[in-house]
């Protein structure tokens, strides 16, 4: 039975074309996936499902919910729809809920809007029974808990809780897992799934990750720049791939490079023992506050010339790590030390090691003071070196960078807000590249790029290995990439080192338990 | 809900709040005893004038216990501050506390009239702006506010006195006959005054409220709270508001610490026996230890006024209390 049809939908805001002719339906159970990289009207066309699109925005078409139009309808009536017969979840459950207000009353928030004759109490009860169905017991996630007390995986089943605690026909879910880890994502989905298997809801779930919905989703429709290229049922969609564009989301969704040869080892980078503390806040009154073990008792060497990997969920003591190992922090126990000089000396970062070390950040828009030009942004470093090259020599060696990179020179004087997301990742590369380091540190440095540009910038990073003979250290969440574009792994989690030894290894035949259930839980698209 | 953790993390809060409190005064009354009684020289020949004669300086400087070393003169100030005695003024031979105490009783209420006045306005004109984003009503508000920041206060206190005091007659156009005539006639006469000062303070305070919302209404709780079936009108009120309330608050804190000392002119204007009137006097008169007290009490009650913000930040959002 069709649930929810959308027909010939169009949507433009200021005439600014955002969807085109879209036609989709989503059957009761049914699990539909929309896919597409940033700007593909993905998330549009879930908004539009639930008629909360931005002020300006018109729409040509027909959105069928059962027999009525949502097009059509009163913006008192969409009200009613929402939260009763749709349930929307978001990507960011960070951020989703309100954190004002304890997670009881905002579950029981959408049965009391609805029905205004539920009382408190029974509003209560059936918030808690919600939240037990999507795993949170009330034993130990009581409805008084503020979202600030709970973790990101633990807020989305919150989120999830509001939106079917009315048993909607129909879940929107709009990159429900994209916030978060491998392993709660694989939890999360399941739940999802469940609540299509089980409940008989459909789920229209709007995701970039091809991987995550391969296995999950009956139907995929893909789309690229508001309109949908290619839709069908998921096993033959993917096995006959008739549009490019899909084939090329796939590919690149895979994406492997070829790194150079490494060199022969010699220690660059050496730690040894390395534990850092945090205070926590005193629980009691005049108790002694405790201490957090963020980083705990690591070491590793990394060769020069070798591309290191390290990989562990958020919390693992990652950022952490990398904090110390630029010398931003002092460590409690332990030695870092680059070449044989220890990062930090006394209360700050050795300098002299410092501008043997650069890091590529994750944020492509959030890592550039916008008000500078790119030459100024990328030629930044070159106030560690003791005497920072001027007048021609600094124009040749911005010049080089941008080149390096696959840019022009002439991007030297622009500004940040004309790039797009890849070119600013490379601008960043750039900025890493300029002074020539022994080591560069990406912290997450492509998890924030569609799959295409990220293909691209993993080419990028294989090239400049064989140009630069690169060294660096390579921090993701993201198990496909560091297979590719590592040759050595380290697998954290809570402050330790679990396991490491060369990638493929560690990826074929992983050793520890944590390793096995991090690459378990790690959607992968089927080989074909 | 009462629950140990939380309880016993709300305790450490308050008493980190009252140690940071304490130790402000502790710092403010060095600060000014410092500026007040040893930098610009002998307080006793600044306060009887160039022409002094020695017999008379050397009288004053022993009331004023000028005698004695430096310390132990801030450790009997202070003392007597902490025991209510201010001294005795030296201008009109009666004790400081009394002429405070007797300022005070028109100065808070008249701050607090003014301050509720101006929350009762800018409340709603801030929310009503905000939902009505870039409509006419939002238009209008924010002309409004422009205007109410930029007229100054004493020119409408002249024209409310024009209007409610000359032509309609509905109040006194000065002046303040005292508590004794009962709460209502002493609110009546404070009214208009309490409206001068309320509305330039409310154009600021509605703008506030109004970025504020606007800031919160961004969201994506918000756009949660519309997901759930819930209108606009009632994500706002629901979801927005208590959001949108720190900065409010912190705002409301800075004004009333501004409406307790800065009402000066305002007080000229209707002739109001307030505190600012009080230091303005002093001054002239070079009553030293009335304006160290009344600078002192001014500080205090900006920390106290502090204290209570920090106490509704924590009474408005959940997670300071964790942090703190």
């Amino acid at each position: 039975m069709t649930l929810l049809s959308i027909t010939n939908l169009s949507l433009a805001i200021h005439r600014f074309d955002i969807l085109h002719d879209v036609t989709l339906s989503v059957d009761a159970g049914e699990i539909v996936a929309v896919t597409g990289e940033s700007g593909s009207g993905k998330s549009m066309t879930a908004l539009a499902a639930m008629q909360l699109l931005p002020k300006g925005t018109q729409a040509r078409g027909h959105i069928m919910l059962g027999d009525q139009d949502l097009l059509a309808l009163p913006e008192s009536e969409l009200c009613a729809i929402r939260g009763n017969d749709i349930g929307m979840v978001f990507q960011e459950p960070m951020t989703a809920l309100n954190p004002v207000q304890t997670i009881g009353h905002q579950v029981a928030e959408t049965i009391r809007i609805h029905d205004k004759t539920v009382s408190r109490q029974a509003a209560a009860k059936r918030a808690a029974e919600t939240l037990e169905r999507v795993g949170l017991p009330n034993d130990r996630f009581p409805l008084t808990r503020y979202p600030h007390e709970l973790s990101g995986g633990q807020r989305q089943r919150v989120v999830i809780a509001m939106a079917i605690a009315l048993r909607p026909r129909l879940l929107i879910a709009d990159e429900p897992t994209t916030a978060l880890d491998v392993t709660t994502q694989a939890q999360i989905l399941d739940l999802l799934k469940s609540l299509a298997r089980d409940d008989g809801m459909g789920l229209l779930m709007i995701t970039h990750d091809l991987a995550v919905v391969a296995d999950m989703a009956d139907r995929i429709i893909v789309m690229r720049k508001g309109e949908i290229v290619e839709q069908g049922q998921t096993q033959s969609l993917l096995r006959t791939m008739r549009h490019p564009y899909t084939q090329m989301l796939f590919a690149a969704s895979n994406h492997s490079v070829a790194l150079p040869k490494a060199p022969p080892p010699q220690p660059l980078l050496t730690v040894e023992n390395v534990s850092r503390d945090y205070a926590l806040p005193r629980r009691t009154l005049f108790g002694k506050p405790g201490r957090f073990r963020a980083v705990d008792n690591v070491s590793f060497t990394l060769q020069r010339g070798e591309r290191l990997g390290l990989v562990g969920e958020s919390g693992c003591g990652k950022s952490t790590l990398t904090r110390a190992l630029l010398g931003l922090e002092p460590v409690q126990s332990g030695s870092i030390t680059l070449d044989g000089t220890a990062v930090f000396s006394g209360t700050k970062p050795n300098l002299d090691v410092r501008r043997k070390m650069q890091v590529v950040f994750q944020d492509p828009f959030g890592s550039f003071n916008p008000r500078h030009r790119v030459d100024r942004l990328i030629s930044e470093p070159f106030h560690l070196l003791p005497a920072p090259p001027s007048g021609s020599a600094r124009t040749d060696a911005i010049a080089d960078a941008l080149i390096a990179v696959g840019l022009s020179p002439d991007d030297a004087t622009k500004y940040i807000h004309e790039f797009s997301g890849g070119q600013r990742q490379r601008i960043a590369i750039a900025r890493a590249l300029i002074i020539r380091p022994d080591l560069i540190l990406f912290d997450e440095a492509v998890s924030a790029l569609d799959v295409s540009v990220r293909a691209q910038i993993l080419d990028l990073l294989a090239e400049l290995c064989s140009a630069y003979d690169l060294t660096y250290l390579f921090i993701s969440h993201d198990l496909t990439v560091v297979r590719t574009i590592t040759d050595r792994v380290l697998v954290m989690k809570s402050g330790q080192i679990v396991e490491q030894g060369a990638t493929a290894e560690v990826f074929d035949q992983p050793q520890h338990p944590y390793t096995q259930k991090l690459l378990a839980a790690a959607p992968r698209l089927p080989d074909l | 809900m009462i629950c140990t953790p939380t309880f016993g993390l709300m305790i450490r809060y308050l008493l980190k709040r009252l140690l940071s409190l304490c130790i402000s005064l502790a710092v403010a009354s060095l600060v000014i005893f410092t500026v007040i009684e040893i930098a610009p020289g002998d307080p006793a020949s600044f306060m009887l004038g160039m022409n002094a004669q020695p017999e008379t300086l050397a009288a004053l400087r022993s009331e004023l216990g000028l005698d004695v070393s430096k310390p132990a003169r801030y450790l009997a100030w202070v003392g007597g501050l902490l025991q209510g005695d201010f001294g005795t003024s030296y201008t009109y031979r009666t004790p400081v506390s009394d002429m405070i105490a007797a300022r005070l009783w028109v100065s808070m209420p008249l701050a607090l009239y003014a301050l509720g006045l101006s929350t009762l306005i800018a409340f709603p004109a801030g929310i009503y702006a905000a939902a009505r984003r870039g409509k006419a009503g939002d238009v209008g508000v924010m002309g409004a506010t422009q205007l109410g920041v930029a007229v100054p206060n004493f020119w409408f206190a002249m024209i409310l006195v024009l209007i409610f005091a000359i032509n309609l007659r509905w109040f006194a156009a000065g002046g303040f006959v005292g508590w004794e005539q009962g709460v209502l006639t002493g609110l009546h006469a404070l009214t208009l005054p309490a409206i001068a000062l309320a509305l330039p303070q409310a154009a600021i305070l509605a703008r506030v409220m109004r970025s504020a919302l606007l800031d919160v209404l961004g969201e994506d709780y918000m756009r949660t709270a519309r997901a759930k079936g819930l209108t606009e009108r009632q994500a706002l009120w629901r979801h927005g508001l208590r959001n949108a309330l720190i900065p409010v608050l912190t705002i409301i804190g800075l004004q009333f610490s501004f409406l307790l000392a800065g009402s000066i002119i305002i007080e000229q204007v209707f002739y109001l026996p307030g505190l600012g009137r009080l230091v303005f006097q002093s001054i002239s008169a070079r009553d030293l230890i009335v304006v160290e007290s009344v600078v002192m009490l001014l500080v205090f009650s900006v920390i106290l006024v502090n204290f209570l913000v920090d106490l509704a930040y924590a009474a408005v959002d959940p997670r300071l209390r964790a942090r703190a």
